[in-house]
């Protein structure tokens, strides 16, 4: 038996240790919110925040998770009030097709946790694991630093 | 309550679809589960080109835990419908290209599924190969058009250029891979899934299940980006997914995951192109001709609307009076080639627009001063003959970004720091100047029949209902905004249905930057006809109390009042298919972009500074989703142009991972500067036309353009590679 | 994704000794680490029925001491390394080239352990380390070693520990003294977010006159495995760093790697780039 704390949840898991934890969140949990975009670590569509940290939900077994705090998109909106991040991406057109977007912001989370200033270029470096094909990033970028400038 | 008919169209209102997408709550295929689930895959063929013989199944697997689906297990015909319908859904008799599909296995385990695919080999006799298309014999299409007298003009011409370019294959990587979930409810076959066109598929469904309209379904679940990559493949996935269901008479999910996606679906058409242009002193173009080749791949699936597309933009945006295009589309033993944003345009205008380099070099003229001297302008003929009398933005966007990029200033402030040689970079601006026809080409339109509803329930809701699928475009948004203008009602009011054969009509499919146009036209009309009705009912738009008043009254039996508008064409359009003459699109969106690159003259690493471009396209329903559609395009094209690299060996791609196919990410995307130019057209909802691929087409050939001012070489392959640039350096 | 989880043995390790006696135990599993490696490849379906010994929970084999030398453990993140204030004073190459391995959340599991072992060609760490004379310790159940950097890699994706060893830290002794130069440079296909076409880090001392005391240069993806440019090092010691002097060192690279052609880019481009960017640090 495993368990996690997601989204401020005591869950657990009974399944077999290595089982991904995007498969986990996904399937056991079910919380679709997180994507499966390329199981590389390449996309970033699976990106959740583990005790803090950005990772790769399709890279992770769920024994390495064990115990661990675990934070997905599902996490950000309170009820039908988007959160101050969804609004500033809802505002600045951050998001088309919506593949990338859950994990874009968690990663956008990510950065203001750890400080990051409100440059363009700081902020499209931390991006840069987070692929979008819609959006050409820029309106995403906007949406960041509208927040940043807001909070 | 008085509601004011607020301006809708023209406004950057939020995305209607914008809740889901952000909190995550939006599902879209692989999200979705049902009792009793099957998970499907694909047993595909290594070889590139064989005589099938069978099936060699490993008696030690549990196979009675699968089921299995092969070529002779097909109820209906082995054709997925497309122009032709020479591919077939499985592979039989033979194989004509690596990954080819040749059965389908399921079970409720999705690891042994795969399992299984290690528990079965193809029995095959390999057959001699053809992996480029100018060694292939067979033609899947050939076009010629001809206006004029070219052999007369290059005879009189002072001066005539010629050029080969070459153009790879480029993968879509929609971050949302290909899937589809088939399952039963009420005696029909439902088929919900990742798609651009559930009436293609609908269609795909009858041929291979034989079952009556009725007893199928398509629905589309939120898709996770398109770009033409799911406008042609989802007839294959649906199908497979279906014939699974229909056999097991359970649910079946079938998704692939990056690997096969990239390893099996379609990719642009890789093109040769030579071109031939004649000018006189002045530069002003007196014949042009243009030779197209396309690599198809196996299977003629789309092939030849993309060439008919690649066709009528080979002489690009501009006025020439002798014009001479052969086109072919030809076969080789690859995974087939499809729609992909641009669909033949990309190719066709790199050539064009990359050409001008050549030309401004061997005459000494002024490659922006050629443009302008050529584009074409109101009252101007096309290549097809077709008068454009109005809605013409061709100058106005090269003014228009000429002056945002600040273009002559910041070209010489380039050549001076490239002049010195303590630089340690090359600088370089290019320009193109582009166009794109919205809708389908010539006829295509009018065949395909489109209609597009509007219905008012009992309860009061207006209902959009289309065929248009919502691909990240923001097609569902700029529905509901034409709605909401056309009627004079407060955009919340209206309610955009979900993609449902079983609910909405057949809008046609959602390509060729049609919706917005056509589509968004039909809903116009549909809505300015549910105005009429309400006519009868004074100030039943005024607030949502008297418009339900009104519904309860107008709709009899308490079923809904459906408003349908059919497609007609333009009045006076013609077009002839045989010689290619004629009205080719009701409107063309024009696009002049400016790219400014910097390049590092010890590794040639190129590094893209700026893009400038102005767009035309009739006028922005939503500037915001319009800019939006404008940056991703842009985008997509830089990657064509220098990070795209997709490597093929023996007929299959090597590189097919995310990890090493390099679509740009945020630090590629450089800052943009997006200038919208409006010229409305009497031909698209309050003078809208389409928008979706013209941004596609202006980066690569301006990026050349750039990269030819920064080295002194013109560059006609893509994608521009360091490895290309750093030979032609000298040393630092 | 094609990986049966339920196929793959999970062993958990939380101290050195149980990991090696695990792995003693169980001498086919595969040592798991961030898993930005092995992972990929049981999502491609390729570790299907193996065993797995994880050793994220070992916590000693993480921590990163700065003393006389600097032990950086096998399992410490990417992000914790070049966080490290000691790491960015004493190490600040391998600061660098960690910073531009793929992106945040990549960089918060990859670990040097695990780098190692997987031992790419085009493995960006280890430029720096080969620099920095680093040395790998290896431990087993009844041994422990330490090698060179450059000694842990004995072909494409094939490391050199023996049986039953397991990387334990990551050594950089300190240098000799302030280098004159330093530099570290990543080649790949994006600007962010790419395995190398060719990554070199390089660290010069230059004496009176320009006169060469020591120069270190050390290339990725140039060979099947890092390597020195020995050859050039060798040329140049103590001599005048004078244009002549710097071609010929810039014509010896040749000498010490063996550059191929792949679908990331091409032999002639990285020996053309590799020796421009030594000429260029040189200059």
């Amino acid at each position: 038996m495993i368990t996690f704390i997601v989204n401020k949840r005591r869950l657990k898991y009974k399944g077999p240790p290595f089982k991904r934890l995007l498969d986990v969140l996904r399937e056991d949990f079910e919380l679709t919110g997180t994507k499966e975009g390329c199981g590389e670590g390449e996309c970033g569509a699976c990106s959740v925040l583990m005790d803090g940290q950005l990772v790769n939900a399709c890279l992770i077994p769920a024994g390495q998770a064990e115990g661990k705090t675990i934070e997905t998109v599902e996490s950000l909106a309170k009820h039908k009030t988007l959160a101050p991040v969804q609004k500033a991406f809802l505002d600045h057109g951050g998001s088309q097709c919506g593949m990338c977007t859950p994990g874009m912001l968690l990663s956008a989370v990510a950065y203001k946790r750890r400080k990051g200033k409100n440059s363009a270029a700081a902020i499209r470096k931390h991006l840069a694991g987070n692929l979008c094909r819609c959006t050409g990033y820029q309106p995403i970028i906007d949406s960041v630093r509208a927040w940043l400038k807001k909070s | 309550m008085k509601t004011s008919s607020k301006r809708c169209v023209g406004a950057s209102v939020a995305r209607v679809d914008a809740f889901e997408k952000l909190t995550g709550a939006a599902r879209y295929v692989d999200d979705l589960t049902r009792p009793g689930l099957l998970h499907a895959v694909t047993l595909r063929s290594s070889v590139a080109h064989a005589r099938l013989k069978g099936l060699i199944f490993d008696p030690a697997f549990p196979w009675h835990e699968c089921v299995i689906v092969q070529a002779q297990d097909i109820p209906g015909k082995n054709g997925v419908p497309f122009l032709q319908d020479d591919q077939p859904f499985l592979a039989q008799d033979f194989i004509r290209h690596p990954q080819e599909p040749v059965a389908l296995i399921a079970h409720p385990d999705r690891a042994a599924a795969y399992e299984a695919l290690k528990h079965v080999s193809i029995d095959c006799e390999a057959l001699p190969p053809v992996f480029d298309a100018r060694d292939s014999k067979t033609c899947f299409k050939e076009i010629r058009l001809e206006k004029g007298d070219c052999a007369r003009a290059f005879s009189e011409s002072a001066f005539v250029v010629e050029g080969d370019y070459s153009l790879p294959h480029q993968e879509h990587a929609y971050i949302e891979t290909q899937g589809a979930l088939a399952y039963w409810e009420d005696d029909a076959l439902c088929v919900t899934g990742s798609l651009q066109c559930p009436y293609y598929v609908l269609k795909a469904l009858k041929a291979a299940i034989a079952l009556p309209e009725h007893s199928l379904r398509v629905i589309q679940a939120a898709t996770g980006g398109g770009f033409g990559g799911k406008e042609d493949y989802p007839n294959i996935i649906f199908g497979h997914a279906a014939l699974l269901a229909y056999k097991a008479k359970r649910p079946v999910k079938l998704v692939y995951d990056r690997l096969e996606d990239m390893a099996a679906t379609t990719k642009r058409h890789p093109a040769f192109i030579r071109l031939k242009t004649g000018l006189d002193r002045e530069g002003r173009l007196l014949a042009q001709e243009a030779e197209l080749l396309l690599d198809g791949g196996a299977y003629s699936t789309l092939s030849p609307v993309v060439l008919s597309r690649a066709v009528v933009h080979a002489t690009g945006p501009y006025h020439c009076p002798n014009v001479r295009v052969r086109g072919r589309a030809a076969a080789t033993n690859t995974p087939p080639n499809g729609a992909f944003r641009g669909f033949g345009a990309p190719q066709a205008l790199f050539a064009v627009e990359l050409h001008w380099e050549a030309i401004a070099r061997k005459t000494g003229l002024d490659a922006v001063e050629l443009r302008r001297k050529n584009a074409l302008r109101p009252g101007s003929s096309t290549t097809t003959g077709q008068e454009l009398k109005e809605s013409v933005g061709a100058l106005a966007v090269l003014d228009a970004a000429l002056k945002k990029s600040r273009y002559a200033r910041t070209r010489a402030q380039f050549t001076r720091h490239n002049g010195n040689p303590k630089s340690k970079t090359l600088k370089g601006v290019g320009l193109s100047l582009t166009h794109h026809g919205a809708g389908f080409t010539g006829g295509g339109e009018l065949h395909l029949d489109s209609r597009a509803a509007v219905s008012l329930s009992a309860d009061g809701t207006i209902r959009v209902l289309a065929g248009s699928t919502e691909i990240g475009q923001g097609s569902k948004t700029a529905l509901t905004q034409i709605c909401a203008q056309a009627l004079g009602v407060p955009f919340h009011w209206i309610c955009v249905e979900n993609p449902d054969t079983s609910k909405v009509p057949d809008s046609g499919p959602t390509v060729a930057s049609r919706t917005t146009m056509v589509v968004g036209g039909l809903v116009r009309q549909a809505a300015l006809e549910l105005k009429e009705r309400l006519a009868d009912f004074p100030g039943a738009l005024a607030s949502l109390k008297s418009l339900k008043a009104a519904a309860r009254t107008l709709c009899i039996d308490g079923g809904p009042l459906r408003l349908e508008a059919r497609y007609a064409p333009p009045e006076g359009f013609v077009w002839n298919e045989t010689t290619y003459r004629g009205d080719a699109y009701a409107a063309y969106g024009f696009a002049a972009t400016i790219v400014e690159l910097e390049i590092d003259k010890a590794t040639a690493e190129t590094r893209v500074l700026k893009l400038t471009t102005a767009h035309e396209f009739g006028r922005a329903v939503n500037p915001l989703l319009a800019e939006g559609q404008i940056a991703g395009g842009a985008l997509q094209g830089l990657g064509y142009a220098l990070l795209e690299h997709a490597v093929f060996a023996k007929g299959s791609m090597l590189n097919g991972q995310l990890t090493n196919y390099m679509i740009p990410a945020a630090t590629d995307a450089p800052p943009m500067e997006i200038v919208i130019v409006d010229s409305p057209t009497p031909h698209g909802p309050f003078g809208a036309k389409g928008l979706g691929e013209l941004p596609m087409n202006g980066p690569a050939p301006a990026v050349a353009a750039a990269v030819h001012h920064a080295t002194g070489r013109i560059f006609r392959a893509l994608p521009i590679r360091p490895e290309d640039i750093l030979p032609h350096l000298s040393n630092p | 994704m094609r990986g049966d989880p339920k196929s793959i043995r999970w062993l958990r390790a939380r101290t050195p000794e149980q990991a090696l006696a695990l792995y003693a135990q169980n001498p086919g599993a595969l040592p798991l680490a961030g898993g930005s490696d092995l992972m990929v490849a049981f999502n491609a379906g390729h570790l299907n029925r193996k065993t797995v010994l994880d050793l994220s929970g070992v916590e000693r084999w993480r921590k990163i001491s700065a003393g006389r030398t600097l032990a950086i453990g096998s399992l410490a993140t990417f992000t914790e390394i070049q966080n490290h204030p000691q790491v960015a004073k004493r190490a600040p190459l391998l600061a660098l080239a960690l910073s531009e391995v793929g992106g945040p959340a990549v960089q918060n599991r990859a670990t040097l352990g695990g780098n190692i072992a997987n031992a790419s060609p085009a493995g960006d760490s280890f430029p720096p380390l080969a620099v920095y004379e680093a040395r790998v310790h290896l431990m087993s159940v009844d041994s422990q070693r330490a090698i060179p950097v450059l000694e842990a890699f004995a072909g494409v994706k094939k490391n050199s520990l023996k049986p039953g060893e397991l990387i334990g830290c990551v050594e950089l002794p300190a240098l000799p003294s302030k280098p004159s130069r330093s530099l570290f440079r990543k080649l790949g296909t994006r600007s962010a977010q790419a395995v190398s076409k060719l990554a070199v880090a390089g660290l010069l001392w230059l004496g009176k006159d320009r006169r060469v005391v020591e120069l270190r240069f050390a290339v990725n993806a140039m060979a099947p495995t890092a390597r020195r440019l020995k050859s050039a090092e060798m040329f140049l010691r103590g001599k005048t760093l004078d244009a002549p002097a710097i071609e010929r060192a810039c014509e010896l690279v040749s000498q010490d790697v063996s550059p191929i052609d792949d679908f990331r880019s091409s032999a002639a481009y990285r020996l053309s780039a590799c020796r421009n960017l030594l000429r260029a640090f040189l200059s």
